[in-house]
């Protein structure tokens, strides 16, 4: 398989404390890498790294073959397009309905402008996340659980070969974030995506996960399957397992 | 020590603002501008305002009328009093109460709106998608402020005038015809001209210090509240300076 992500001695410092120290880390295609950790350890500004939206201070962001820091304007845009990250929030748009919302980014990035195009795309995803009768409400109206499937419904919508998920399930009770879970798994199946998931929640982690990598104080300080680290005989990784 | 920090920071910000401004620039020029959302906020910042700066504009026109009736009386020059507060209102007072209280209405609402979009990660959805959040969001926001804000003012102008018939008519009395014929008499295109060319620039202050307010704030609730309260404050401030030079500008170049 090919590596579509390759991240090589990535380091970061935000006012001189170091969040990313030495991290590499490399995702083939059609992967599903969890990365599990603490708050702070650095997870999010790993995958943010991944589309630039913070410029590492040393190091290689590797998508596609690509050197991401050397990318031009047009270039990161294709790559953006490519990719979709799904935000802890959904952030979606709340001044617009669902409908709008979907629509967006296919006018928008897309540049498409027949509009059955646009209602058949949006209710195929829709119904992807199981939001079909949801299309004429604002974010406003919809459930914690409802505007995650949305955020990602408006992130599918694109068709990106890279999901990048912040903390998917954070927030959602038990069967909602087992629901979610599912649905990570449903939609890399159909799209055929690669995804790098952030979390905290280890059944999360347990559906969705070819493998698992745990990150520490801004390092990746282990690797491998959810049964090897499940057995590992460190006491901090078990930790995670509790 | 903190001098030169100091002196740093400020010099940096003025950088940001410079970035800003290009970026702003650069992307009211670029392709696949936003016409929708342009009309939609000219009706949001110019039609959604159009209350208070008609209310304002016609309590401005009536209290001057009010406040100058003794005064000129005292001189036996009350019949001057339409023209006193046409020229008053035209090139002074019109634009720039309409613009501090448009600075207190839309510079706040775009710096919460933009503040809150920020802190949900709205903006950095757009981004990340492929986007182009600086030409829908901001372009449409500045330049639908540039266009607003002198309609907006012209319309106060004449509201004020309107007031100011009320008030000459509560305490005295001056018939229609000869109060607006002495009120436009008083005019000329001189007075016109740079009043209307500066409430450009006040609707390029509100517009823009809104959006760098709100694009920039940190992310957090409090931010968004920040974000909306030094819009309002910078974008006040920054009128009255503009307004200054302005001033100073056409007594020089117009009235001389």
């Amino acid at each position: 398989m090919d590596n579509i992500i390759e991240l090589k001695g990535l380091k970061k410092a935000f006012d001189g404390n170091g969040v990313l120290k030495d991290i590499n880390l490399t995702v083939k295609k059609g992967e599903n890498v969890v990365v599990i950790g603490k708050s702070g350890a650095g997870k999010s500004v790993t995958i943010k790294c991944i589309v630039r939206m913070i410029d590492p201070d040393e190091g290689s962001v590797k998508v596609f073959g690509k050197e991401v820091q050397e990318m031009n304007d047009d270039e990161l845009r294709e790559l953006r397009i490519k990719t979709g990250f799904l935000f802890q929030s959904g952030a979606l748009y709340d001044s617009m309905t669902v409908r709008e919302n979907l629509a967006f980014p296919l006018e928008r990035v897309l540049k498409i402008k027949d509009e059955n195009e646009i209602e058949e795309r949006s209710k195929e995803v829709l119904e992807a996340v199981g939001l079909s009768d949801a299309i004429d409400k604002m974010p406003a109206d919809l459930s914690g659980g409802m505007r995650k499937r949305m955020g990602l419904a408006r992130t599918i919508i694109v068709r990106p070969e890279i999901m990048l998920y912040d903390e998917p399930t954070t927030g959602l009770d038990t069967i909602t974030s087992r629901e979610i879970s599912e649905l990570i798994m449903k939609v890399h199946k159909q799209y055929k995506t690669t995804s790098i998931i952030i979390t905290h929640d280890m059944a999360c982690a347990k559906i969705t996960a070819d493998r698992i990598v745990v990150m520490e104080d801004g390092q990746l300080i282990a690797e491998g399957t959810y049964g090897d680290l499940q057995r590992s005989e460190d006491e901090l990784i078990r930790a995670f397992f509790k | 020590m903190e001098t030169s920090s100091g002196i740093r920071n400020a010099i940096e910000k003025i950088g940001e603002e410079g970035l800003f401004l290009t970026s702003f620039i650069k992307n009211t020029f670029k392709k696949g501008f936003e016409w929708n959302e342009f009309l939609r906020q000219c009706y949001k910042i110019g039609y959604m305002s159009l209350g208070i700066v008609l209310l304002t504009g016609f309590i401005l026109g009536f209290v001057l009328t009010l406040q100058s009736l003794p005064t000129l009386k005292t001189f036996g020059a009350e019949n001057f009093t339409p023209n006193m507060v046409s020229v008053s209102v035209i090139r002074e007072i019109g634009p720039v109460i309409t613009a501090l209280i448009c600075a207190g209405k839309i510079a706040s609402g775009i710096g919460a709106e933009l503040g809150s979009m920020k802190v949900s990660e709205q903006i950095d959805a757009m981004e990340v998608s492929g986007a182009n959040p600086m030409q829908y969001l901001v372009v449409t926001k500045i330049l639908a402020c540039i266009l607003m804000i002198p309609l907006l003012t012209i319309l106060a102008d004449g509201v004020a005038f309107l007031g100011g018939f009320v008030g000459i008519n509560l305490n005295g009395g001056m018939n229609g015809l000869l109060y607006f014929r002495k009120t436009f008499q008083a005019l000329s295109f001189t007075d016109l001209y740079p009043a209307v060319i500066k409430t450009f620039f006040f609707g390029f202050i509100i517009g823009f210090v809104g959006c760098y307010k709100g694009f920039n704030s940190n992310k957090g609730t409090e931010s968004v509240g920040l974000a909306a309260n030094a819009a309002v404050v910078t974008a006040s401030v920054w009128i009255i300076i503009v307004d200054a030079i302005a001033v100073q500008l056409t007594s020089t170049l117009v009235y001389n």
